[in-house]
């Protein structure tokens, strides 16, 4: 458990890779997401499905530079970074949502990445290995992983283990999975016990910090 | 002759969906058809940032915003409904576990070749692709709810897709303006067409050879398909 935003993402470098949960705003991890600003680092490589839109959101990222590249499914709506791509200042990863989750799955569980059918025979096979099984062409996707990944949860128990709020989940608990430190920004933080062990979904092994933000 | 609405294009193919199917609409015209779905129908609809049993848009001042369809608009869950994460959400389509994908489409092909997907080509905007293509993949049938033909008359229906692919063969049914289309072996045959238009006007406005059964429905202005001799 820790106190403020800043010392929630203590360790946060130039040049990091950084997970951000959330689509759309449901699940954005607001107060770490300005800590971050506040840091001053920069040159960060951020995978996100999205590449904000308002707000506070990752467009204020985009706003003050930090972002050198994005791995992401949906840039649109996305005002600032659309200026900085089309001026050729960031960098874009442009990958399919499913395909984006389950890259990081496989960086979660250990894996070398996975065989996809999706985007056979199209311009997303550029560059990407062809396996064939069964007599079906696959696409060899390879893992994603970050140095952070920032989270917002719905509530925490003193354990660190995490449960969200309806589709705030998204692309979060698998997030959890796949960053060398996982900062989750909870609404409440409720006495280990209380949240009922069938329905945790990001189990406290997968979390380091937590830190308590107001409820949305 | 008069051309369907949006509204009862999406009335034709809420009314074509089979009962009980776990069905996905895709953002944009598609998610239209949530609102002429009988409660009978059973239709469980899935959402792939993590919801099955998606329900209408809340009341005004209702609106949660930790609860969005894939269009980022607030919506409801129904009696009997589940969250998850996107990769189980995402397993839901490529495991062949969706029934019915509805998708929006620019262009699609005689063969099934689907083009739906902004590249940002014409803009300079950044490219974007969402789950469309994952869905096109994945769900048991694609069907495409689109104009017939753009907003300069050229066909969408086309012998070979103009438009970079979002996937290869995979669309099975169309449902468009002036009438229902689905993608055979032997390339589009019309199953339906709005009142009133000859086969020779919508083979017109279609860029592949279309081939006509003796037995044709009938779509009237409200979505409501008559068959010959039904």
């Amino acid at each position: 458990m820790v106190d403020d935003a800043g010392s929630a993402i203590s360790g946060l470098q130039d040049g990091h890779t950084v997970m951000v949960g959330g689509f759309g705003g449901a699940g954005l991890p607001r107060r770490l997401i300005e800590a971050v600003l506040a840091a001053g680092v920069r040159d960060l490589t951020v995978i996100s499905n999205n590449a904000g839109s308002s707000g506070v959101d990752l467009s204020a990222w985009f706003e003050a530079k930090i972002v050198r590249k994005i791995v992401c499914s949906y840039p649109r709506g996305a005002t600032t970074f659309a200026d900085q791509y089309r001026a050729g200042t960031v960098e874009l990863e442009l990958v399919p949502q499913g395909t984006l989750v389950e890259r990081i799955r496989a960086g979660g569980a250990g894996l070398g990445g996975f065989l996809s059918p999706v985007g056979v025979g199209t311009q997303f096979e550029s560059g990407k290995q062809k396996i064939e099984v069964g007599g079906i062409t696959y696409l060899l996707e390879v893992p994603l992983k970050a140095d952070f990944a920032l989270l917002r949860g719905r509530a925490a128990d003193t354990m660190g283990n995490v449960v969200y709020n309806k589709t705030a989940r998204n692309h979060q608990a698998v997030m959890a999975t796949a960053a060398d430190t996982v900062v989750v920004e909870v609404g409440e933080i409720v006495a280990a016990g209380s949240l009922d062990p069938e329905a945790i979904i990001t189990p406290c092994i997968f979390v380091d910090r937590v830190f308590m933000a107001e409820r949305t | 002759m008069n051309c369907l609405t949006r509204e009862n294009m999406a009335r034709l193919v809420a009314t074509h969906l089979p009962g009980n199917a776990f069905v996905n609409l895709g953002i944009g015209a598609p998610t239209l058809i949530a609102d002429y779905l009988p409660e009978e129908s059973g239709v469980i609809l899935h959402s792939e940032n993590g919801i099955l049993n998606l329900g209408p848009k809340p009341a005004p001042g209702e609106e949660d915003y930790d609860l969005i369809n894939a269009g980022k608009s607030p919506v409801t869950i129904k009696t009997g409904g589940a969250f998850f994460d996107s990769s189980m959400a995402f397993a839901m389509m490529r495991g062949g576990h969706i029934d019915v994908a509805v998708l929006g489409a620019f262009e699609v092909s005689a063969s099934g070749d689907l083009a739906n997907w902004n590249t940002g080509k014409s803009d300079g905007a950044p490219p974007a692709i969402g789950g469309a293509i994952d869905l096109a993949v994945g769900a048991k049938q694609i069907w495409v709810m689109m104009d017939h033909v753009t907003k300069d008359n050229a066909p969408r229906l086309v012998a070979q897709c103009t438009l970079p692919l979002t996937a290869v063969g995979v669309v099975k049914r169309v449902f468009t303006n002036y009438g229902i289309l689905s993608v055979t072996p032997e390339g589009l045959a019309v199953e339906a067409m709005v009142k009133g238009l000859t086969r020779d006007a919508l083979q017109g406005m279609t860029g592949a050879a279309l081939r006509f059964p003796r037995e044709l429905g009938v779509i009237h202005s409200d979505g409501a398909v008559h068959w010959a001799g039904g």
